[in-house]
């Protein structure tokens, strides 16, 4: 059964459609994660989930229960908040104790979860202090823990780390990970950060301007992009597009500057694609992992390129060069690459994604 | 110490000596009428008439602030201050309350409720505002007649409440924009409605605000004169008002010092006032965003 079930559904703001028809459907204890850039909707989406905005069309459930017109406090779900949204004048436990004494939870009870949630979340110590005496993670627990309480059906997180340092955020996704495997509860995750979205989700719906352009697991959206879109936004370096010509064997020839094209064969097509799209331009999708130097005898595809930047990252090196008339970037093993210099490079011809080149969608 | 230091430290001190020294004599300048006031009101009229004004008072004796407050004479009685300064009372305490009440369920509304039109109403009230008493006090008769308040102290007590909201809205809604909405949504979500969210969540966090909003509403109300003297008469004047008739309505000889003590006295309250609570209201009006 699904836990949550977006069907169809729209917001407009006065004559602004902010969300296009957007269906999503995710199962018990799925961890849905809500990518895309600022602007795009998610929050909007969220807070529709969350009752704290109306729906404008389609129907929203939650455990088979339509849930349009009910206020948020009867969807049973919690959120957490991008700013943590603590009760400035109340203590850590009053924060975590503050719905449970609306809903009207014995005292007995109300400590009882008060103490698991602060276990589990280390903030047993912090009980009594206020939210301007802690720490920006400290603040982030607590805002768990109020959300823990409540056991709800579905866990919304509104950019619950956009906040933190670098550091912090990647400690307090490992936490929210082993959190969400701990009680196994839904969540829905919004989030800006592709690696965000990468590391903790079962299913990533990617967003652009109130549309779901892939709704997929994180390594089928990495591996498999709908669209150029979504081919560009998940993935740091991000995937190389480049114009080529499809060939009716199925070879992809690609321009390069001075230097003989490339011709890359052996790209996994249709037969029905590969009628429709032979002797058409293309756009071919290629990971910058997905590059590597050529040894001599190998049988795969190379090309021979000149490097314009190199820039060593420690555990690899990141090496630009010009092909097909873009900027392209391949990964590379440390010290194999040098600026300036002319290098052969083999490609991963399985890993390659093609693109049509008018709509941007991906051909298979 | 090269010469040249020294020079710059002796310009640097010689700075300090100015701001000083002018900082100084515009304290003075602006205490001289207080001390004028204290002394005189000190003095005995005898003294007064035959001595400066300026100086100490040769005896000191409190005979001016005793009459000023049991027995200088108002119109055709001869009470004192008391009665007017009890009527004051009476009619500050539950206008600031209301005011302050309403301006802040307004500013609450205004911010984290908003309805379609809400600038619109806001600007409004930012209106009321800039309108002069003087506009007012025509409608407002009629009003307080046609509700049979006219000449009371509720009827005072009504006209400083409407008049003050503009105020008071104006403090509570500049306070509640700088609070993220993020607090009222996960209020909701765990489950306050309109009134929980705002007794436990809005309220608590605008301390400062509501010390601002009751120092400023008790100032203007206690210090009031135009609308007392228009809306009231006689025995349920407030302190202002009878202030300005023991001043302008003594015969013989005017009474300097009984004059000066009951200034005094129908000052006193707003001084207290902002002594007490005077350092939230500079915090309360620098305060930015609650920060959770
Ligand atoms: N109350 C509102 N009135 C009008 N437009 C809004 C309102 N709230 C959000 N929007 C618009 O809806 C779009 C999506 O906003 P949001 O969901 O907050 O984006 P995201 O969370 O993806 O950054 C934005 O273009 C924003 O300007
Ligand atoms: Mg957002």
């Amino acid at each position: 059964m699904s836990t949550l079930e977006i069907d169809r559904v729209r917001k407009a703001y006065g004559n602004l459609e902010v969300l296009k028809e957007v269906s999503i459907s995710i199962g018990t204890g799925d961890f849905l994660v809500l990518l895309g850039p600022s602007g795009c909707g998610k929050s909007t989406l969220l807070n529709m989930i969350a009752g704290l905005e109306t729906v404008t069309g389609g129907e929203i459930r939650i455990a088979g229960r339509t849930v349009n017109d009910l206020s948020p406090k009867d969807r049973d779900i919690a959120m957490v908040f991008q700013s943590y949204a603590l009760y400035p004048t109340m203590t850590v436990r009053q924060n975590i104790e503050f719905g449970m004494k609306i809903r009207k939870v014995a005292q007995a009870d109300r400590d009882k979860a008060v103490k698991t949630a602060s276990d589990l979340l280390q903030i047993t110590h912090l009980l009594d202090r206020k939210p301007s005496q802690l720490s920006g993670g400290q603040r982030q627990r607590v805002a768990m823990g109020r959300a823990i309480v409540r056991e709800p059906k579905l866990f919304l997180f509104d950019e619950p780390l956009s906040n933190l340092d670098a550091k912090l955020r990647v400690d307090m996704r490992t936490e929210i990970k082993r959190l969400h495997a701990r009680l196994g509860t839904t969540i829905v995750y919004v989030t800006h950060d592709q690696i965000e979205a990468m590391t903790l989700a079962t299913r990533v719906a990617v967003m652009k301007d109130g549309v779901v352009q892939q709704l997929d697991e994180p390594q089928a959206v990495y591996d498999r992009p709908a669209n150029v879109y979504v081919a560009r936004f998940v993935g740091s370096p991000a995937m190389n597009i480049v114009p080529a010509l499809l060939e009716a064997d199925g070879t992809a020839v690609i321009e390069i500057a001075r230097r003989p094209a490339a011709r890359i064969g052996g790209i996994a097509l249709s037969a029905d694609a590969l009628r429709r799209y032979a002797g058409k331009k293309v756009l071919v999708g290629i990971r910058p992992e997905n590059f590597s130097i050529a040894s001599t005898g190998s049988t795969a595809p190379s090309l021979t390129i000149d490097f314009d930047v190199v820039e060593p990252t420690g555990p690899d090196t990141l090496a630009v060069f010009q092909l097909g008339g873009v900027e392209v970037t391949a990964r590379l093993p440390p010290r194999q690459a040098h600026a300036g210099r002319e290098a052969g490079l083999a490609v991963d011809t399985s890993k390659i994604v093609l693109f049509d080149s008018e709509t941007e969608t991906r051909i298979d | 110490m090269s010469t040249e230091a020294r020079s710059a430290r002796r310009a640097h001190q010689f700075g300090r000596l100015f701001i000083y020294g002018s900082l100084i004599a515009l304290a003075i300048f602006y205490l001289m009428p207080l001390w004028v006031m204290i002394v005189t009101s000190l003095k005995s009229l005898d003294e007064i008439y035959s001595g400066s004004f300026i100086g100490l008072p040769q005896a000191i004796t409190f005979e001016a602030w005793e009459k000023a407050w049991g027995q200088a004479c108002i119109g055709t009685a001869c009470d004192g201050l008391r009665p007017y300064f009890v009527n004051s009372l009476l009619m500050v305490i539950p206008a600031v309350a209301l005011s302050t009440a309403i301006g802040a369920i307004n500013g609450y509304i205004l911010t984290k409720w908003r309805f379609p039109g809400a600038n619109f109403v806001f600007g409004l009230m930012l209106f009321g505002c800039f309108l002069p008493f003087q506009a007012v006090i025509l409608p407002m008769a009629q009003l307080l007649g046609s509700l049979r308040l006219s000449g009371t102290i509720p009827g005072l007590v009504l006209v400083h409440t409407v008049y003050g909201i503009s105020f008071t809205t104006l403090f509570f809604r500049n306070y509640f924009i700088t609070i993220p909405d993020e607090l009222t949504r996960a209020a909701q979500i765990d489950g306050a409605g309109f009134f929980r969210i705002f007794f436990s969540v809005m309220l608590p966090a605008a301390l400062p605000i509501i010390v601002v909003s009751c120092i400023w509403q008790f100032t203007q109300i206690w210090n009031d004169f135009l609308f007392g003297v228009s809306f009231t008469a006689g025995q349920s004047s407030p302190i202002t008002v009878a202030l300005n008739n023991i001043v302008n309505v003594t015969m013989g000889r005017k009474q300097y010092n009984v004059d000066m003590a009951a200034a005094m006295i129908a000052a006193i309250p707003t001084l207290v006032v902002y002594i007490v609570a005077g350092r939230y209201f500079v915090r309360g009006l620098t305060a930015g965003a609650v920060k959770g």
